[in-house]
């Protein structure tokens, strides 16, 4: 991946999170407060106009002030954690091209940056539950000889898959927790948004 | 959506500008989203600041005055505050003896209050959290985010703010708010789902004849739903389950706030106040003060909350310490 790859992959996401915003913001009005596509939206657009004005030397510029626009411009929840899981993927790589490895470890800082924030582990309903299984996927896809290609698309479908899997959950953390065992059969946003940004990075790279 | 706004998003800036039209000894950042009391930052005063979605109204910018909140920040319809604003007004009221964060538990508020307590810190600034979690609707387990802050955060900006006004420091202000918290306990009762105006519909669908009980303030939907009952039954659920989680002893006096979520009319409010204050009458509980109105709203959501904070002789004694905001003036 280089800068030129990493701003089309930040593009794409911008295009999935305004197509799906309607998407996500009627997933979150099921179990949370209806506003997770709205606020993605206005994170992205603002992080779109960031970086067209924005000279970015290395993979990692890109994607911490990536994140440090998330973290500036969406609040609730979703800013803290996407805003820090970019910027914990940006100082992992300060590199004008990083390779499919460095782009793996990048994506498991962003994990623990988020799991860091909001203590959330796998099975909790969250976007721990699409992005664990993606860097997984994207890992063994990686040691068994895939190009950046073939991880993230092996990425993609773990997410996939496990957004699907938290829709039977019970949410134990963040807003939906709140609702007990009402929040059971409900796919959960944050899992869906998680699964957009690989969906993007498998599109990006093919 | 039938709404008196000019564009969705442009709802909460423009009705920042109204409140700094109404309220002239107010300051309003519009860029930062933040209330300021006009007068701010006051030297050696412990500097209050909440936050936290918009759609709350008169939390938390109606209370910034002399006796509350030095500043509110305003985040989106819903959606907590960011750190910069958070930031820029834990500078804008910073008078040197340090600043005290008053979150609403939720997990974005915690979040971003905790970057923005963070970078103060890099600024040298003396900041203090409390995180306001009084909706005993929620069970407070590992296997939630915990219990909601709720109607107690209007008690802890009263009482806290007051012994900041005389004067108090930054560890025993956060300390009296904390007890007020840990003292008190809230539960809420919606009739209808509230509308967003970036939803442009209501969150959830309501059957005539039924409600949602133990519902927070966001418009998200309560832990059951039942059939409607008359308002004396509602009453004991509500307080019932407010004395079993935090029970009170005949003789114990306390506060007592009857709020309606927005599109609850004050004669029902009143009514409901009624049937409260007989229940907790027969517990043997002496109602020493109370509030009955609009005070931390869900939009336009049809429903009622009660809050019930034991009070001693302090707390009362800071609760009736002039205050003058928007939303509550009294004693001057």
């Amino acid at each position: 991946m280089d800068v030129a790859l990493a701003r089309a992959w930040i593009a794409a996401v911008t295009a999935a999170v305004t197509d799906n915003a309607d998407y996500l913001t009627q997933l979150d009005s099921a179990i949370g407060d209806a506003d997770h596509g709205v606020n993605l939206r206005r994170g992205f657009t603002a992080v779109s106009a960031a970086l067209d004005s924005y000279e970015a030397a290395t993979v990692g510029d890109v994607l911490v002030k990536t994140g440090s626009t998330l973290v500036s411009k969406v609040g609730g929840a979703s800013g803290p954690l996407y805003g820090t899981a970019f910027r914990a993927m940006g100082k992992a790589l300060p590199e004008a091209t990083v390779d499919a490895t460095a782009l793996g470890k990048a994506l498991r800082a962003g994990l623990e940056g988020v799991q860091k924030l909001g203590a959330a582990v796998q099975g909790d309903k969250t976007i721990v539950d699409a992005y664990e299984p993606a860097i997984a996927a994207f890992d063994a896809a990686v040691a068994g000889g895939g190009d950046l290609h073939a991880a993230a698309e092996a990425a993609r479908q773990a997410a996939e898959d496990g957004m699907h899997a938290t829709t039977p959950l019970q949410a134990r953390k963040g807003r939906a927790s709140y609702l007990g065992a009402r929040s059971v059969g409900h796919q959960d946003p944050g899992a869906t948004s998680t699964w957009l940004i690989f969906k993007a990075l498998a599109e990006v790279t093919a | 959506m039938k709404k008196f706004i000019n564009a969705p998003e442009e709802v909460v800036r423009e009705a920042l500008a109204g409140v700094g039209a109404a309220h002239p000894d107010l300051r309003i950042d519009i860029e930062n989203q933040l209330v300021i009391r006009g007068d701010a930052p006051r030297a050696d005063k412990v500097g209050l600041i909440s936050g936290g979605g918009s759609g709350h109204e008169p939390l938390h910018g109606g209370f910034v005055g002399l006796g509350m909140l030095d500043a509110a920040c305003a985040g989106e319809v819903f959606t907590s505050p960011v750190p910069d604003q958070i930031l820029e007004a834990t500078k804008a009221v910073d008078g040197g003896a340090g600043v005290l964060h008053i979150v609403k538990n939720y997990t974005g508020d915690v979040m971003n209050f905790q970057m923005a307590a963070e970078l103060a810190g890099d600024e040298n600034i003396s900041v203090e959290a409390v995180v306001v979690d009084d909706d005993v609707a929620v069970e407070d387990s590992t296997w939630t985010a915990g219990r909601r802050g709720t109607g107690a955060t209007v008690f802890v900006e009263k009482i806290a703010g007051a012994l900041a006004e005389e004067g108090g420091r930054l560890a025993d202000v956060a300390a009296v708010a904390r007890k007020v918290n840990e003292q008190s306990a809230s539960f809420a009762v919606a009739l209808t789902a509230c509308t967003t105006p970036a939803a442009g519909k209501p969150g959830f669908d309501l059957p005539e004849d039924e409600m949602e009980v133990g519902v927070g303030i966001h418009g998200e939907p309560g832990r059951r739903r039942e059939k409607i009952q008359p308002a004396k039954a509602i009453a004991e659920t509500t307080v019932s389950t407010i004395l079993a989680a935090k029970p009170l002893n005949a003789g114990d006096k306390a506060i007592v706030m009857v709020n309606g979520l927005g599109a609850t009319p004050l004669i029902e409010l009143y009514l409901l106040y009624n049937e409260v204050a007989k229940l907790l009458a027969e517990a043997g509980v002496e109602i020493a003060r109370n509030l009955v109105g609009n005070y931390i709203t869900s939009l336009d959501m049809a429903g009622m909350s009660v809050t019930v904070c034991k009070a001693d002789d302090e707390l009362l004694r800071l609760w009736d310490a002039p205050v003058r905001t928007p939303g509550l003036r009294w004693g001057m």
